[in-house]
């Protein structure tokens, strides 16, 4: 039985939206709307899915940026050694827990405090968790620097962001995120407003990292291609549902719900030789699936840990 | 050792840093032209205890309040006619003469009549070698005055100016953090004093209290800093809120008091600053303004000056008496309009959007 | 051998800052045939979106084209003053911006703005023809004319594009600049718009300069290609020529650094650094200090020159042996 570092069930962030001036009613928009996944350590999930999916919205729920309105978030305890809701977390457990899960951002100029210097954005969760003394302090944040490939690491520590690339700011991200060593890491598209050519090298970065240090991601991306490249498992967001879920090459290889094969079939491919494979959307086989399993569960087992949602689709698509 | 390398560049690069600031700002030409209008009345400012300490200057003659040096001269009293032109007089302006005095001014020496010679001091006095200004009715030093004036401006003006600031940019970023009551009252409060129209409002005040330059600072430093300044800084520290950088800080368990200092307050800073400036302006015109009008318990400012100067009916002889209205108005003017200039140059060099490639 | 609709040949171009001259497009030289779709490729900074507001002259004020040529259809654009050039704009090139679909004024309807364009060219035409016009316009690229009399803001994201296209085919140029048009769009969306493109191209026979940093698109979408760095084209040629046999070893680390979700799921290669400032006057090979595939015979500091490999296929190399 694999450990799991997060287990998140039916997790819902619903918005109310009052319908005008003159109605009294409220519209509730479901932003995230009774998802559900495991991560294994050392297991790294993609989270795939187009602008306004809600994919943003689970990691702000994740990491308690903004609460979410129902569902369970539990959370592997290492001195209990069991997984813990972190609903009952309050304080100072809450604020020790806060050490586990960290987000790295999509922005790499707005996501590190322009008047702060970089030795001061990676020191600061060590000061707030009170790690050490100020020498183990800054030789941590050296001796992270190094790692993320920021050497020579007295070149860096006192230049403020702006004098930095975007490259090098995503690297300072990355630093600050694990001097900490969380065991989760949620990544909102850290290499899209990043350069082709540097995307795979913070990617690479980030996938040796998370070997060495025992972290899981959650990766969540517009991107098949760059979930493809960094995620064992793949889940495909629509309309604040997971509707697909499976491990990546058997995602992409049998691709079972619509609109995943929608997906698939939009991505262009970097070859003019190559015939893209288009799918057709037909909902048959879906609705034999749900003929089959019923739509009691939101999410069905198909075989080899492939998942598909039962809810109904047509004309969503 | 890495510590050393570590220091000497970060000075370096804070070298670099104000090197590249100063460049931009170099490039405002109105920031230039107010800053060297401030500099300007710095100087003045400084100048004044300067010539007092090194003795070039006797405090029993040039002391702006009650420094005292008329020259004496006897002249013949005469009485200037109604309507000209008359055998002696071509018009108004030839009387009186050289060396003649209109009995008309002498109301406060009694038993002295036409045709007779009197003694008098001559005050005020125009500009001479002694006195590059000349001096006022009470034989006092104007250029001193001037200088006098340009302390109380500065002190006026930049206590005000920090005072305020400092309580808008506070309130502003608690009531953006907070939001909900706390918010909404301070809001309303903001509200409350921006529709107060605030000379009025001194007015009243200076009639419940005698202020002195201090004290002026500091009502004029919580007006200001309670009123409108507190709702744009708040839009301001909401922006910020929302920042990434923010959410990082959050995530990583710092408390809601230590991001509203540590990392809001530094990038609210700049348009902090830039009120600072501007507000500098309108302290030092409210305080003209109010001299001007008698309210004030101050010995000596610019404000002052104006108003011996209307008390005493010299504002009405034109420009004949120029020594004792124009350089006190141009300096209200010239450093009120200094400083602004100086806050739109800042402008430039802190919303980059605004500046030319 | 269809003719050469535009011709560019050893354009420079730079930007006259406070810092000193950045040299943004240096001696660009490329060709676009009638009906072809002609790509360019490169990443943040190459000077791709500089050539294509110099083709336009759109450039901003401190922007100089200090020598070259552009012929459109044998004229000579380069040093024709602004009266002369507003013909030319939208009526012989026209573009579609990046994020142009925030181009929109948010308080005239769609339908007016693209009309305030065609009357700018066609005065004498009437309002009924330039309806017209518009409609047939929107029905090739998939929007309803009801979508004339409809404010920006009613519009979805993909819309807007779509009419941006519109307006950019509005007064029948010959030549359509397309700069990262679909950047903002979700990738079911883009691929709708890409289609429409393609199809509207057949329809009207013209020809497109398409910019991208996503070689997949370029891939899929062009006849022919130059990749672009820092300022220089550094190699051009047909599409699937250079998919199939690149030779400049900043394509190869280009095509190498892509993520694709076909094909074997393979560990890619990155480059090292960041791409050069170009405020300092680099001369010789600029990809020098990144290349990977450095060889004795490399001689960095020599003068570059495109030379052919291959039926049209072009690479910059120095003087010296190719690599």
């Amino acid at each position: 039985m694999k450990k799991n570092v997060i287990e998140v069930k039916n997790l819902e962030k619903y918005y109310e939206v009052s319908g005008g001036f003159f109605s009294r009613k409220k519209d509730i928009v479901k932003a995230v709307d009774d998802i559900s996944f495991e991560i294994p350590f050392g297991e790294s999930l993609g989270l795939v899915g187009q602008s306004g999916c809600g994919k943003t919205t689970t990691a702000r729920a994740l990491c308690l940026l903004d609460p979410k309105t129902g569902g369970d978030v539990k959370f592997y305890n290492n001195e209990t050694e069991d997984m813990e809701n972190i609903d009952n977390l309050e304080d100072e457990e809450l604020k020790k827990f806060r050490r586990n899960i960290q987000m790295i951002f999509q922005d790499p100029y707005e996501s590190l405090n322009p008047r702060w210097t970089i030795k001061d954005i990676i020191l600061e969760p060590l000061n707030i968790h009170n790690i050490g003394d100020l020498q183990d302090r800054e030789e941590a944040v050296v001796e992270i620097l190094k790692t993320v490939g920021l050497t020579p690491a007295s070149n860096y520590l006192p230049r403020y962001p702006h004098e930095l690339s975007g490259g090098q700011r995503q690297r300072v991200s990355i630093a600050r995120t694990l001097i900490m060593k969380p065991k989760f890491v949620v990544c909102d598209e850290p290499t899209s407003m990043l350069d082709v050519s540097i995307r795979i090298s913070i990617m690479d970065l980030m996938l040796n990292l998370a070997k060495d240090l025992e972290v899981s991601y959650l990766y969540i991306t517009h991107d098949l291609a760059v979930a493809r490249y960094m995620c064992n498992r793949i889940a495909v967001m629509f309309n604040g549902k997971i509707v697909e879920i499976a491990e990546t090459e058997e995602l992409l290889n049998n691709p079972i719900h619509p609109y995943t094969k929608r997906l698939i079939s939009s991505i262009p491919v970097p070859d003019p030789s190559y015939d893209r494979k288009v799918y057709d959307v037909n909902y048959d086989e879906l609705d034999a699936i749900i003929a089959k399993h019923g739509t009691d569960n939101p999410m069905v087992d198909i075989g080899n840990e492939h998942y598909i949602a039962t809810h109904d689709v047509k004309g969503l698509i | 050792m890495n510590e050393n390398i570590e220091q000497d560049l970060q000075k370096q690069l804070r070298k670099e840093a104000i090197r590249r600031n100063w460049n931009l700002f170099k490039q405002s030409k109105l920031g230039m032209i107010g800053l060297y209008i401030v500099i300007f009345f710095l100087f003045l400012a400084l100048l004044q205890p300067f010539l007092f300490i090194t003795g070039i200057w006797n405090k029993g003659v040039y002391d702006p309040v009650v420094g005292y040096e008329a020259i004496k001269d006897t002249l013949l009293v005469v009485e200037c006619p109604k309507e000209y032109p008359t055998e002696k007089y071509e018009s108004m302006k030839d009387c009186p003469g050289e060396g003649e005095i209109n009995v008309k001014r002498l109301y406060l020496a009694p038993g002295v009549e036409v045709g007779d010679y009197y003694e008098a001091f001559i005050q005020p006095a125009p500009p001479s070698s002694r006195h590059l200004l000349g001096t006022d009715s009470l034989g006092r030093d104007v250029f001193s005055q001037i200088m006098e004036g340009s302390q109380v401006a500065f002190v006026l003006g930049l206590l005000s100016a920090t005072l305020g600031v400092g309580i808008s940019t506070i309130l502003g970023t608690i009531a953006a953090f907070f939001g909900g009551r706390v918010d909404a009252y301070l809001m309303r409060q903001s509200d409350l004093i921006l529709m107060l129209p605030s000379l009025p409002l001194l007015f009243i005040i200076s009639a419940f209290a005698e202020l002195k330059v201090w004290h002026l600072a500091v009502v004029l430093g919580v007006l200001g800093g309670l009123g409108g300044s507190v709702i744009t800084i708040k839009s301001q520290a909401l922006q910020v809120k929302v920042k990434p950088f923010v959410d990082s800080a959050r995530i990583t368990g710092g408390s809601r008091w230590r991001i509203m200092f540590s990392h809001v307050l530094p990038n609210v800073a700049p348009l902090a600053l830039l009120f600072m400036v501007f507000s500098v302006t309108g302290a030092i015109a409210s305080e003209s303004v109010l001299s001007f009008l008698g309210l004030l318990n101050i010995d000596m400012s610019w404000g002052i000056m104006i108003y011996l100067s209307q008390t005493d009916g010299f504002i009405f002889s034109g420009l004949e008496f120029w020594w004792l209205i124009l350089p006190a108005g141009l300096a209200v003017t010239l450093l009120a309009g200094g400083f602004y200039l100086v806050g739109r140059g800042l402008d430039d060099v802190f919303n980059p959007r605004l500046r030319k490639r | 051998m269809s003719k050469e609709v535009l011709s560019v040949k050893n354009l420079n171009m730079h930007y006259e800052t406070l810092s000193g001259d950045v040299h943004a497009v240096k001696d660009v030289s490329f060709s676009v045939k009638e009906g072809e779709s002609f790509g360019l490729v490169g990443e943040s900074g190459c000077g791709k979106t500089s050539v294509a507001m110099s083709l336009l002259q759109l450039q901003a004020d401190n922007a100089k084209i200090s020598s070259g040529s552009i012929q459109l259809d044998g004229v000579e654009l380069v040093g024709m003053n602004e009266s002369e050039l507003r013909k030319v704009r939208w009526d012989g090139i026209s573009i579609v911006f990046q994020g142009a679909m925030n181009a929109w004024n948010p308080v005239v309807k769609v339908g007016e703005q693209i009309r305030e364009a065609i009357r700018e060219h066609y005065p004498e035409k009437s309002k009924a023809e330039n309806t017209e016009k518009i409609e047939s316009l929107f029905k090739m690229v998939g929007l309803d004319a009801t979508v004339i009399d409809r404010f920006p803001h009613e519009l979805s994201g993909g819309m807007k594009q779509r009419a941006i296209i519109a307006l950019a085919l509005s007064c029948d140029p010959k030549v359509v600049i397309a700069d990262e048009p679909t950047t903002a769009l979700d990738v079911v969306i883009q691929d709708q718009i890409l289609k429409e493109i393609k199809k509207v191209q057949e329809l009207l026979g013209l020809s497109l300069i398409y910019i991208s940093h996503d070689i997949a698109v370029i891939a899929e979408m062009t006849n022919r290609m130059a990749v672009m760095y820092a300022g220089r084209i550094v190699e051009s040629g047909p599409t699937a020529d250079i998919f199939a046999n690149p030779r400049h070893s900043y394509t190869k680390a280009l095509l190498e650094s892509t993520p694709s979700v076909v094909g074997d799921r393979v560990k890619l290669n990155s480059l090292d650094g960041e791409p050069p400032s170009l405020i300092d006057e680099i001369s010789g090979c600029s990809f020098a200090p990144r290349c990977p595939n450095k060889t004795t015979t490399c001689k960095p500091e020599l003068d570059m020159k495109l030379v052919e490999v291959g039926p049209e296929h072009y690479v910059d190399i120095c003087s010296k042996e190719s690599h």
